[in-house]
């Protein structure tokens, strides 16, 4: 019964009279008959407002939320601040669409913009497009940036997200590029087996790492970067952005290319999406880049102003030889990444990065008190892998208190993660928990 | 300067210019003002072969690219590394503004001279 | 207007966070930090200014009619945003343990249900974030088919020359040669030029129906089997599926695979640009390929010889829950959205081809094409210059140089949530528009002279690219 069309039936058989048709039958007799739906379909009745919005609670109400989580692995549960919500669910920013009209859009223009200034300065880069998927796909996206003619194979380091790693391994199935992974030893990437194997193979087009990678350890990122240079092939960092607000940026190392998943910068957990892909590089590759740029300009007064600038490589000019198929992006994420960030500004950006490293580190510290030890020994940020007697039964007790635990990876070891939101006495909690489990 | 008169042309609109064993091609006046302005050439790599008929290149306008055909089959001994710094030579002085030169040519597309490629534009 | 580092002062800012309650400690010196980051520095109340100024100078749906063809403009219900925000749905690790997440993965397999009812598909993958996305998803499936049955030789996708641009990308994308395939007089595929393409190197042939024109192709059952007959299987773009819900189903005109936009014809909000969200439909022999994980009975399960994974987790979720709500809000009267989507368009359409070029003038479906060239000819006032001119009648302008057979081309898809009273004041719009053009054509190549700012030159972004502010 519910419905958003607002010309009444009487209207709709007025205007189809007018412009000559009898009713919708009539109007619909272009369609080929056998082509038709007979009889109608198996959906439910509509419903009203009110029977849609306690549908949907119901569903809602049936899941879990956790009072406390230490649970990261790709999705953090950061502070978003209050100004976020209020000031990206203005009607104007959500219900526009992509800006190809410059006049009526500089609004969305300018807030890409000043988002694109933002990653390119928190990941110490030239320049950010204007925001991907996810950050598994801009991950995706980076490495076939760095493919030429010659160079083709794509390095990856075994110490990243098997996520990230999937959906590389998935477009690289529809673009035929051959994947290495590199083994990662003691919870980093092998250097040794990424110098042989760069030795060997001419056609290296690129490395790419994850910094602090999968099991938290900041991984010595200059050594990498040095080794992949050499061979001739271009360093991709697929980084935490948040954590650069104490660690040293993929421009300081020298990447050619920073990706990463913005969730944490504003943006819930929300079951794994919509989520932010962020790509940001060197001037010298602006034209590899995949998907929207914004770029500055003057109207015909010598106003500034804004828009959609260099689309020669993109799909709807380009098609078949475009840089990439992406046209529609995750412009709104991006919207609340750029409030995040004007929110807490540089201080606010050093504080939570400072905050999520020292939960950790005292939470580490707790924990080899009650002999769950660190499993690897590299530095860490906000993520560290512990071992654990028994991870289900620990998860089991914390989740029966409202906690979510660490997530239990592989070995049975336990990745935990900590941020600004986890307060000592949290941590306490869980310690306490697991001192009294085993 | 060079002589518009003096080049040969293809019915794709782009220009030849042979200098001894060897030949510049570039893109016409009324090709570049059919395009407007130019804001980025794609060229090949020196030592690359290219193929009468064939796509060596491309030039994009703000909303548009368009592919540019080889009149002559051989092998690239230079590009103009200007045009890639500043497309907009091809506007502004289209006949001066060569993409590619061509050596150990092998074979050349049918060419118009000034006269037939006026001719032609005007009939077109 | 300032940027927002333009506003910045050095000392101001905002407190989010607490002190430390633990001792602090980072990482060695050596893994730290060196350069500054520059962030602005302002307070809540300048940048929420700062923003209200930005929202003042965009145009969304809500600010008026957005007839911006191929893209479904149509309105974004409330409900849809109230729902997605519930902390039940929107404070959901993506890793927490299924049982705890039962009501989401319950929304899930109810909204692939009621996908599968629309489209006859046997399955839905939610895992792609937008429409080209989905596209790239749907040829992987292709292509992982036939490569399973050991046909690794098809290596060709057949496109149409009205097909959005996604579409050879993607096949690019997909790894797959891209060919093209001519519209005939009608402005719908030419079945000999089909027939001339199709062979053992066809892959599949991607098709949006309704076209890009709008046009329903009336020989779609005939294409679909000599694709069939060759070998190849049928993709649908469900870019234009606004115009057929409720009655046409993708797979009874043999479609085997098909994304649809959930940001266009399931009302979920564009957002400037995104995030949409891509799911992409199949019939049953396309399921043990399917990307993701999906879960089954409490347990987080693969196809058995999944293509992968397209994003990190389950696709944008939180799009799902709002195309979930409005499809319980209409149920099954699913129809009634083409049936208006088509008559908003005819509407207009028969209202202004007196006097603007139809591109094919015939009963159209929920968009219709106009083709300015006859006047830009006479009059050498563009397509561009009309679109501009329709922003000084608070007016987004419809998608404008698309699809690239028709020249100057002005694509429009007014969408079913638009009243007759907004046709009218449009159509009356592009009439006065009309009279401009032969009365005072400067004032429309003017145009727009009521926006913050005036027609900008793109031709020095793209050749002096400023992609970011310089600090």
């Amino acid at each position: 019964m519910g419905t958003f069309i607002p010309n009444t039936k009487e209207e709709q058989l007025q205007m189809l009279n007018e412009i000559g048709y009898k009713d919708f039958d009539d109007l619909f007799k272009v369609i080929p008959d056998e082509a038709k739906v007979k009889g109608e379909l198996n959906l439910p009745e509509g419903l009203s407002e009110i029977e849609v919005d306690r549908k949907v609670q119901a569903l809602a109400n049936k899941n879990v939320i956790f009072r406390s989580i230490f649970r990261g692995a790709g999705a953090y549960n950061h502070y978003v601040p209050s100004a976020v919500d209020a000031i990206a669910n203005k009607e104007e920013f959500l219900t526009a669409y992509t800006p190809y009209q410059a006049e009526i859009s500089q609004g969305i223009l300018q807030s890409i913009f000043e988002y694109q200034t933002m990653i390119a300065e928190i990941t110490g880069m030239d320049i950010a497009n204007a925001s991907m998927y996810d950050g598994a796909s801009a991950a995706a996206e980076a490495c076939w940036m760095c493919k030429d003619r010659r160079h083709s194979t794509i390095y990856v380091s075994g110490a990243i997200d098997e996520r990230i790693l999937r959906v590389i391994n998935t477009y690289s199935f529809g673009r035929e590029s051959k994947v290495v992974v590199i083994p990662a030893k003691n919870g980093v990437t092998d250097a040794e087996a990424l110098k042989a194997a760069l030795a060997d193979d001419p056609a290296a087009s690129c490395f790419l790492m994850q910094y602090p990678n999968f099991y938290g350890v900041v991984e010595d990122a200059e050594e990498l970067c040095k080794i992949t240079k050499e061979a001739g092939a271009k360093f991709i960092m697929y980084v935490q952005p948040l954590s650069l607000g104490v660690l040293k940026t993929p421009g300081e190392i020298g990447a050619d290319i920073a990706v990463g998943e913005g969730q944490p910068l504003g943006l819930g957990l929300e079951f794994g999406g919509p989520y932010l892909g962020f790509l940001s590089t060197r001037q010298e590759n602006m034209r590899q880049i995949p998907g929207r740029l914004i770029g500055e300009t003057v109207d015909t007064r010598g106003d500034r102003g804004f828009v959609l600038t260099i689309q020669a490589r993109e799909q709807h000019i380009r098609r078949e030889k475009a840089s990439s198929n992406i046209c529609s992006n995750e412009a709104w994420c991006a919207l609340r990444a750029g409030i995040y960030l004007s929110t807490i500004g540089p201080k606010g950006f050093e504080q939570v990065a400072t905050l999520c490293s020292s939960k950790a580190h005292y939470m580490a510290a707790e924990l080899d008190k009650i002999g769950m030890k660190l499993a690897y020994d590299g530095e860490f940020w906000n993520e560290f892998v512990t071992t654990c007697p028994d991870a289900d039964k620990l998860n089991a007790a914390l989740e029966a208190k409202g906690i979510l635990g660490g997530l239990k990876i592989c070995d049975g070891n336990v990745l935990w993660c900590c941020t600004e939101l986890n307060s000592k006495e949290d941590i306490d909690e869980v310690v306490a928990i697991a001192k009294e489990v085993f | 300067m060079v002589d518009p008169k003096e080049l040969k042309y293809t019915k794709d609109h782009e220009w030849l210019r042979y200098e001894g064993d060897f030949a510049y091609v570039g893109i016409s006046d009324f090709a570049q003002s059919e395009l407007g302005d130019l804001v980025f050439v794609n060229l090949p790599e020196v030592d690359d072969e290219v193929v009468a008929g064939e796509a060596f290149g491309d030039v994009e306008s703000v909303k548009a690219v368009s592919d540019v055909l080889s009149p002559v089959t051989g092998v690239v001994v230079e590009i103009n590394e200007e045009l890639l710094d500043d497309a907009s030579l091809i506007n502004s002085d289209p006949y001066g503004a060569w993409f590619i030169k061509v050596g150990s040519i092998t074979e050349t597309d049918e060419l118009l001279d000034s006269d037939e490629y006026d001719k032609f534009i005007e009939e077109a | 207007m300032k940027l927002i580092f333009e506003k910045s002062i050095p000392g101001r800012g905002q407190d989010i966070f607490p002190a430390c309650d633990v001792p602090v400690v980072l990482p060695k010196e050596d893994k730290l930090r060196k350069t500054t980051v520059h962030l602005p520095e302002i307070s809540e109340n300048e940048m929420g200014r700062h923003y209200t100024a930005l929202a003042k100078r965009a145009h969304g749906v809500n600010d008026g009619f957005y007839p911006l063809g191929s893209c479904t403009m149509k309105h974004n219900p409330r409900i849809n945003e109230k729902m997605a925000n519930l902390p039940g749905f929107a404070k959901l690790h993506p890793l927490q343990p299924a049982h705890t997440v039962e009501g989401a993965n319950e929304l899930i397999a109810d909204l692939e249900k009621f996908l599968c009812e629309i489209t006859g598909m046997a399955g839905v993958t939610f895992q792609p974030a937008a429409g080209a996305h989905g596209e790239f998803t749907g040829l992987l499936l292709i292509k992982a088919y036939h490569h399973d049955r050991g046909d690794a030789d098809r290596t060709e996708i057949l496109v149409p020359d009205a097909a959005h641009g996604t579409n050879p990308a993607s096949a690019t994308m997909a790894g797959y040669k891209t060919v093209v395939i001519k519209s005939n007089e009608n402005g719908t595929v030419d079945l000999d030029d089909l027939k001339a393409h199709l062979g053992p190197k066809t892959a599949g042939l991607m098709l949006t129906n309704p076209n890009t024109v709008g046009l329903f192709d009336p020989n779609i059952m005939e294409i679909t089997r000599l694709v069939h007959e060759a070998g190849g299987l049928c993709y649908y773009d469900g870019a234009n599926l606004n115009a057929v819900i409720g009655i046409v189903r993708p797979a009874d005109i043999g479609f085997d695979v098909i994304h649809m936009n959930l940001h266009k014809t399931f009302s979920t909000p564009h957002g400037g640009g995104g995030p949409g969200s891509g799911p992409c439909a199949f019939k049953d022999f396309l399921a043990p390929f399917a990307p993701g994980l999906v879960c089954k009975d409490g347990e987080y399960v693969r196809a058995e010889k999944s293509i992968g994974n397209m994003t990190g987790f389950y696709g944008n979720f939180l799009v799902m829950v709002k195309a979930y709500t409005y499809l319980l809000t209409i149920g099954k009267d699913v129809h009634t959205i083409a049936e208006n989507a088509v008559l908003n368009a005819n509407y207009m359409q028969e209202k202004l081809k007196d006097i603007y070029p139809i591109a094919f003038d015939t009963t159209c479906m929920h968009e219709f094409v106009i083709g300015l060239d006859p006047i830009y000819r006479k009059t050498h006032v563009s397509a561009l210059d009309v679109a501009k001119a329709l922003l000084d009648y608070g007016i987004h302008p419809p998608t404008i140089y698309f699809p690239l057979i028709v020249h100057e081309a002005l694509m429009i898809e007014p969408t079913e949530t638009e009243t007759k009273e907004t046709l009218d004041e449009a159509i009356k719009a592009f009439r006065e528009i009309y009279d401009r053009i032969f009365n005072a054509p400067e004032s429309v190549q003017l145009a727009p002279q009521t926006t913050p700012v005036l027609r900008l030159d793109d031709t020095k972004a793209a050749r002096e690219p400023h992609l970011r502010y310089e600090f």
